[in-house]
């Protein structure tokens, strides 16, 4: 198959996304039904979710979501898996076979822990030398993909329409507090199984509906600190640079979000001192890492979703509401299959991030 | 005719109307795009909420909506009318040529983007709520009323409004104290003129929302227009 740059395909999308703030959990039926009235947003070439809080009984363990283009790849790489992790399950990725998703690669499914000698030898903590590992197979393994590597977390995707990713993947067999899905319509890059959203790396993840014009120009800033860009599509980077600002440089989540989607200067001119002198450091200090172009896009954390627009808002969202759920999608519409009676209705401003974390007290 | 939309793709609905011979109500609406698409001499009553590009190359037709609304709303229409009882998302108006818009809520961001008018052909959308960014951006012809109903504390217009803006009118009931409007427009408390102007479509405007039209012309009003009616004639070649 050719990938980006081999061949460009100019074509939109559809994301949603749903969170209980009481932790309840709930099946993945309800979101990959929600991407049933988007329909046309997608055009077959991806469909993927991420669902939060599904695997409680191993909520321990990293739990690496893999591809492999064929059975001597994942052989291969099952070698290095042991020489870096203790494996404590190992299974084929559960699917069921429709007519709709064809061409699936060698899916499997591995809840790993580090393995302490190896810690102490690299000298780094868990999750920098998880991170690392990802990053080593993406680029050291062709034809093996890490496409999911958080704790009680995990991203599903496919080449085919949204719905019928969820059937593939049997998402009504998985409970989760929090899900994010996604309908994919390349730009410039032919559908692969990769190249399908969520992209996430440990608990992060992102579903992006858009298009990234400074790609290469955050590429280069976020490959300087030991990331690398091998899934061929650009909504990647946004998933790397999220890892860099909050967990190696501890920004809050509503400072990275100035950051990717930084105020016009304009803008921060007209602000109070305190927040214009806190906007005008973050430019920057991060100028690498402005994001320009149109997404719109949500970000799954453990606990948590954001979600964010480009600040000119060249693509649709909207946020709802009923009791202890709030719900995000490209269109209204997907919010009302899943709660017809959804209240507050609203559609956030271009670079105004919308987080929402479940109550404070519920252990997720 | 009563026609349950649930479940059903946008062109077996846009046929539904185009078959009935008499006024439809829509009923189970979730989202199908471009309802009732370039249609003349048609009513049509719309429950639930319709997708995309609602009345996109609107003929005559008279659309009215019962919630809110999503993006490109009257996306180039020609003529008729479309009617939204709550808000509205991106883009509506996007380069609407004739007819008439009313939206008793907010609208999103980029409402009237492009609105361009043309001999007997003039363009009117009424904004009943606040404006997204962007309101009137490259607007090149007819006229955009902001009402400002319900603003609950926040600006009539966000930022950036009339970027671009070469032609037309637009007015928002405000002193507009607290909006930035671009270099290239100007802007002037509404004389008696315009008033008598936006009259007509404020009382439309209450007659579909049952508002009261004295109450909300008893207000103070701005005009915006552009400075000159060919801004880019120092850019390209004298005409």
């Amino acid at each position: 198959m050719k990938l980006e740059g081999q061949v460009r395909i100019p074509s939109g999308c559809a994301i949603a996304a749903a969170i209980s703030r009481d932790g309840k959990r709930m099946t993945g039926e309800m979101i990959a039904n929600a991407m049933k009235p988007m329909h046309d947003r997608s055009n077959g070439l991806g469909g993927g979710f991420a669902g939060y809080g599904i695997y409680p009984e191993y909520k321990d363990f990293y739990a690496l979501h893999m591809f492999f283009d064929c059975r001597t790849t994942r052989k291969d790489c099952e070698v290095f898996l042991k020489e870096h992790f203790e494996i404590v399950k190992s299974e084929i990725m559960p699917t069921r076979k429709i007519p709709a998703i064809t061409d699936e690669p060698v899916i499997w499914r591995y809840f790993v822990a580090p393995l302490q000698s190896v810690l102490h030898a690299q000298q780094l903590d868990e999750e920098e030398f998880v991170a690392r590992t990802v990053m080593k197979i993406n680029t050291e393994h062709p034809g093996a993909y890490v496409f999911s590597s958080g704790k009680n977390m995990g991203t599903f995707k496919a080449v085919g329409f949204p719905e019928d990713v969820g059937v593939f993947y049997r998402l009504d067999e998985y409970e989760g507090y929090s899900w994010t899905a996604h309908g994919r319509y390349p730009t410039n890059t032919p559908g692969w199984w990769g190249g399908a959203h969520p992209f996430s790396l440990l608990d992060w993840s992102i579903v992006h509906n858009g298009e990234i014009s400074s790609y290469d120009a955050n590429r280069r800033f976020i490959e300087m600190f030991g990331y690398q860009c091998t899934l061929q599509t650009d909504t990647e980077v946004i998933t790397y640079i999220m890892d860099y600002l909050l967990r190696r440089q501890g920004l809050t989540l509503e400072e990275a979000a100035s950051v990717v989607a930084a105020p016009f200067w304009s803008t921060i001119e007209d602000k109070p001192p305190a927040e214009r002198e806190t906007l005008m450091y973050l430019r920057t200090v991060f100028p690498g890492l402005l994001i320009t172009g149109p997404f719109s896009v949500v970000f799954g954390f453990r606990g948590g979703l954001m979600a964010l627009n480009d600040r000119l808002k060249l693509r649709s969202m909207v946020v709802g509401e009923k009791d202890d759920m709030v719900y995000i999608a490209s269109e209204e519409a997907a919010i009302r299959t899943m709660a017809p009676d959804a209240e507050n209705i609203w559609a956030p401003a271009g670079g105004e991030p919308v987080i929402i974390r479940v109550k404070d007290g519920v252990v997720v | 005719m009563l026609i349950d939309v649930k479940n059903m793709d946008h062109r077996e609905l846009n046929d539904r109307i185009r078959d009935a011979q008499e006024d439809c109500v829509i009923t189970n609406c979730c989202g199908q795009r471009f309802i009732a698409v370039g249609m003349s001499g048609k009513h049509i009553t719309i429950e639930g909420v319709p997708g995309n590009a609602l009345g996109a190359y609107l003929g005559g037709a008279s659309v009215t909506v019962l919630s809110n609304a999503q993006d490109a709303v009257g996306d180039t229409m020609n003529d008729g009318e479309i009617v939204i009882h709550g808000n509205v998302g991106d883009a509506a108006g996007y380069a609407m040529r004739g007819g008439s818009i009313y939206v008793k809520g907010n609208a999103g961001y980029r409402a009237g983007i492009h609105m361009k008018a043309y001999r007997e052909k003039k363009p009117v959308m009424v904004i009943g709520g606040r404006a997204g960014s962007f309101l009137g951006e490259y607007q090149a012809g007819g006229l955009i009323l902001v009402l400002g109903l319900r603003c609950d504390g926040r600006k009539i217009v966000s930022y950036f409004p009339c970027t671009g803006m070469h032609g037309g009118k637009m007015i928002l009931r405000s002193d507009c104290k607290d909006v930035v409007f671009p270099t290239q427009v100007s802007c002037h408390p509404a004389t008696a003129e315009d008033l008598a102007e936006i009259r007509e479509y404020v009382e439309n405007f209450c007659r579909k929302f049952s508002m009261d039209t004295e109450t909300i012309m008893d207000a103070p009003f701005t005009v915006i227009t552009p400075n000159s009616s060919n801004p880019y004639r120092q850019m390209y070649v004298a005409n």
